[in-house]
C-alpha cells in the first residue's frame, strides 16, 4: 500500500478552520448543551444546539484539542445549521463513512467542508480526533429525542 | 517555565557505546513511513535486545513447565530459571533479601497490591495518605479507590514551575494521621529525578507512615539501592528495562510483606487449605497466586543480566548527554516549550515540550511520518497537565540506544511540523 501523504492529512482548508473557527464560543439560551471528552488524548468540546420548527437554529461549541478534532467540529458547524433535523442523522452516517475511506462519501456535496478531512482516514489513529464532534452531536440528538418523547 | 539549554555541567564520558547496543535490538532496525525509525519513546515501553528475546523464547522452547509444583526435570529446570530470576531483580535493586521481590504484572500491579492488601487492613477513616501531583495515575487511582472506601484524606506535594516538589511544605503535610506516603522516583510526564532518599528521612522523622516508591522511571536508570533509599515497597516494571511486558516486581520489607493478607486467592499462595480456612505460603509465594508468568520473570531477569553488562552506572550519564545535546538543539525551535527541571543533573532522558504553532498530536503524526517516534498526550498525568495549565505535551524519551543522530532526526522533523503550521 503507498504511504498516506501529510499534505492529504493536513489540507489548507483544515488549516484554516482550526485557526479561525467558526460558530465557535456559547450561546445563551442553547436548548442542548453537551460535553464531550476523548479520554485517551484530552481532547474536549462543548457543543451547544438549538431548534427552532424542526431546523437547528444555531450551534455553537467551544473546546480545545488537536487540528483535526477543532478543524472538524468548526466545519461541522457549518454544515449543521439550518439544516433540518432530520437530515442530521445522515450528515453522521456520511462521516463515519468517510473516515472509514469511503470515496464516495468523500465526494458528496452536501458534506460542505468536511469532504477536506477524507485524508484522516489513511491516519486510522486519527479517525477518534474528526469524529469527537459528531460524538457529542449524536449525544445531542440522542438528548433531543428523549425530551421531544417525553413532550 | 522553559528549561535553559546546556546548562549542566560536562558528564564524565559515558562508559556505554550507544551505537554498538543498538545492534543488539532488532525492532531498531526498521523503516517506518519509508524512514529509519527512530524510538524516541522508551518512557513509554523499551525495546527488547536479542537476549531478552532468546530468553524468552529459549524458556518456553526447552524448560516450559509449571514451577514450584512438579517432581519432573522440566519442572525443575522452570523453577530454578523463575526463581534465579528473581535473585537478579532483587540485584538489581539492591534488595539482598530475593524472599523480599514479589513478581507482579507491572509497577500499576505493585502499587495496586500495596493499597488492596496492606491498605485494606491499616487505612482507616480520617487517616491520611500522602502523594504528590506529579504522580502517574497509576500512583494517584489505587490510592483514590482505598480513600473513598475508607474515608481516608488525600493530601498532595506540590510541584513548582520546573517540576520540582515544593518541599517547604513537607512538614505540614505529615501528621500522626499519615498512615501512608506513596511517591515516584522519576516522574514519567517532566523526567524530574525526585529527591526521594530526604523525603524519605523527613518522612520517618515526623510519622510512622509507610513509604512506597513508584519506581517505574526510576529503577530503568538509576542505581537503585531499596536499602539506602529507605522505603518500605519499591515498585518497577520489566518493560520499561528491556524486559517483556505483563512482568514487573515489588520489593518490600520482609517483616512489611510478612505482616500482609494476601492479594489475591488461588494455587500457589497457601499453605494448608481446609474447608473454612486456609493457612498462606511464605513470601513472596504467599502473594503470588496462580500460575505465574514464569517467561516473563525470566525475560525480566535476563534483561536486567543485559543492563548490568551494558553498564548500569553510564545509563543515567547516557540519558543526560542526550537531553543537554536536545535541549541545545531545541533551543532554536521556534515557540518550543521544554517543561521540567532546569538543571540537567536531576533530569532523566525525558524531554516534554508544546509548540506555539500545533498541538502536541499534530507534531506527533507529522514527525511520525519521518520515522520519529514521540508520545504526545496527558502521558497519564493529568494533575501535571492540569498544574501547566495545558492538556498535553509532546514527550522525546531517550534510553541506552539512542544517538545524538536521533535528537537532530527530531529536530529536522519539527521543521516540518513547523512549516505545515507556521
Amino acid at each position: 500500500m503507498q504511504e498516506p501523504q501529510l499534505n492529504s492529512l493536513y489540507q489548507q482548508l483544515i488549516l484554516e478552520h482550526y485557526r479561525n473557527p467558526r460558530n465557535k464560543g456559547e450561546m445563551d439560551d442553547p436548548q442542548v448543551e453537551v460535553h464531550m471528552r476523548n479520554p485517551s488524548c484530552g481532547d474536549e468540546i462543548k457543543l451547544q444546539l438549538r431548534v427552532e420548527r424542526g431546523r437547528i437554529a444555531d450551534v455553537r461549541f467551544t473546546g480545545q484539542g488537536c487540528s483535526i478534532s477543532q478543524a472538524a467540529v468548526s466545519m461541522m458547524t457549518q454544515v449543521l445549521k439550518d439544516k433540518p433535523l432530520d437530515e442530521v442523522a445522515p450528515v453522521v452516517e456520511r462521516f463515519t463513512e468517510m473516515m472509514h475511506g469511503d470515496q464516495e462519501a468523500a465526494r458528496d456535496r452536501s458534506m460542505g467542508d468536511l469532504r477536506a478531512l477524507a485524508g484522516v482516514s489513511r491516519f486510522p489513529v486519527r479517525v477518534k480526533c474528526a469524529l469527537l464532534g459528531f460524538d457529542a452531536l449524536q449525544e445531542a440528538l440522542k438528548t433531543l429525542g428523549d425530551s421531544s418523547t417525553e413532550n | 517555565m522553559a528549561s535553559s539549554a546546556g546548562s549542566g555541567q560536562p558528564t564524565r564520558a559515558p562508559a556505554l557505546d550507544p551505537h554498538s547496543i543498538r545492534e543488539d535490538f532488532p525492532a531498531l532496525h526498521q523503516d517506518v513511513h519509508g524512514r529509519p525509525l527512530v524510538y524516541l519513546d522508551n518512557a513509554a515501553t523499551t525495546q527488547k535486545p536479542v537476549a531478552v528475546l532468546d530468553a524468552v523464547q529459549d524458556f518456553y522452547r526447552r524448560d516450559n513447565a509449571n514451577v514450584h509444583r512438579g517432581i519432573h526435570e522440566l519442572s525443575r529446570r522452570a523453577t530454578e530459571a523463575y526463581e534465579g530470576a528473581r535473585g537478579k531483580v532483587a540485584a538489581w535493586v539492591g534488595a539482598t533479601d530475593p524472599g523480599e521481590i514479589v513478581w507482579t504484572r507491572g509497577t500499576t500491579d505493585g502499587i495496586n497490591l500495596v493499597a488492596s492488601a496492606w491498605g485494606m487492613d491499616h487505612v482507616r477513616e480520617g487517616d491520611e495518605i500522602l502523594l504528590s501531583v506529579l504522580e502517574h495515575h497509576s500512583n494517584l487511582v489505587p490510592w483514590q479507590l482505598l480513600a473513598r472506601r475508607k474515608g481516608a484524606r488525600i493530601r498532595y506535594i506540590e510541584i513548582d514551575d520546573h517540576g520540582e516538589w515544593i518541599l517547604d511544605d513537607l512538614p505540614d503535610l505529615l501528621s500522626d494521621r499519615t498512615r501512608m506516603v506513596s511517591l515516584s522516583h522519576v516522574s514519567n510526564s517532566l523526567g524530574t529525578i525526585n529527591p526521594v532518599e530526604e523525603v524519605v528521612r523527613q518522612v520517618r522523622h515526623r510519622t510512622d507512615a509507610v513509604v512506597l516508591l513508584d519506581g517505574a522511571q526510576g529503577a530503568p536508570l538509576l542505581p537503585v539501592d531499596v536499602q539506602a533509599l529507605g522505603a518500605d515497597f519499591y515498585a518497577f516494571s520489566g518493560h520499561k528495562m528491556c524486559g517483556p511486558t505483563g512482568i514487573g516486581a515489588l520489593w518490600g520489607r520482609r517483616e512489611r510483606l510478612e505482616a500482609m493478607e494476601p492479594y489475591q486467592g488461588g494455587g500457589e499462595m497457601i499453605s494448608l487449605v481446609e474447608r473454612d480456612a486456609s493457612t498462606w505460603a511464605d513470601i513472596p509465594h504467599k502473594f503470588e497466586a496462580g500460575t505465574p508468568n514464569m517467561a516473563g520473570a525470566v525475560g525480566m531477569g535476563a534483561a536486567v543480566e543485559y543492563l548490568s553488562k551494558v553498564g548500569r552506572d553510564g545509563i543515567l550519564a547516557w540519558e543526560q548527554e542526550l537531553v543537554r545535546y536536545a535541549l541545545d538543539r531545541l533551543a532554536d525551535v521556534p515557540g518550543i516549550t521544554i517543561y521540567g527541571p532546569q538543571s540537567v543533573e536531576r533530569r532523566s532522558g525525558v524531554v516534554p515540550f508544546t509548540l506555539d504553532a500545533a498541538h502536541p498530536h499534530d507534531i506527533s503524526t507529522i514527525v511520525d511520518m519521518h520515522g520519529v517516534a514521540i508520545r504526545a498526550g496527558h502521558h497519564c498525568a493529568q494533575l501535571v497537565m492540569r498544574r501547566y495549565g495545558t492538556a498535553a505535551t509532546a514527550r522525546a524519551s531517550f534510553y541506552i540506544y539512542n544517538t545524538r543522530d536521533d535528537v537532530d532526526r527530531l529536530v529536522e522533523s519539527l521543521g516540518e511540523v513547523l512549516e505545515i503550521f507556521g
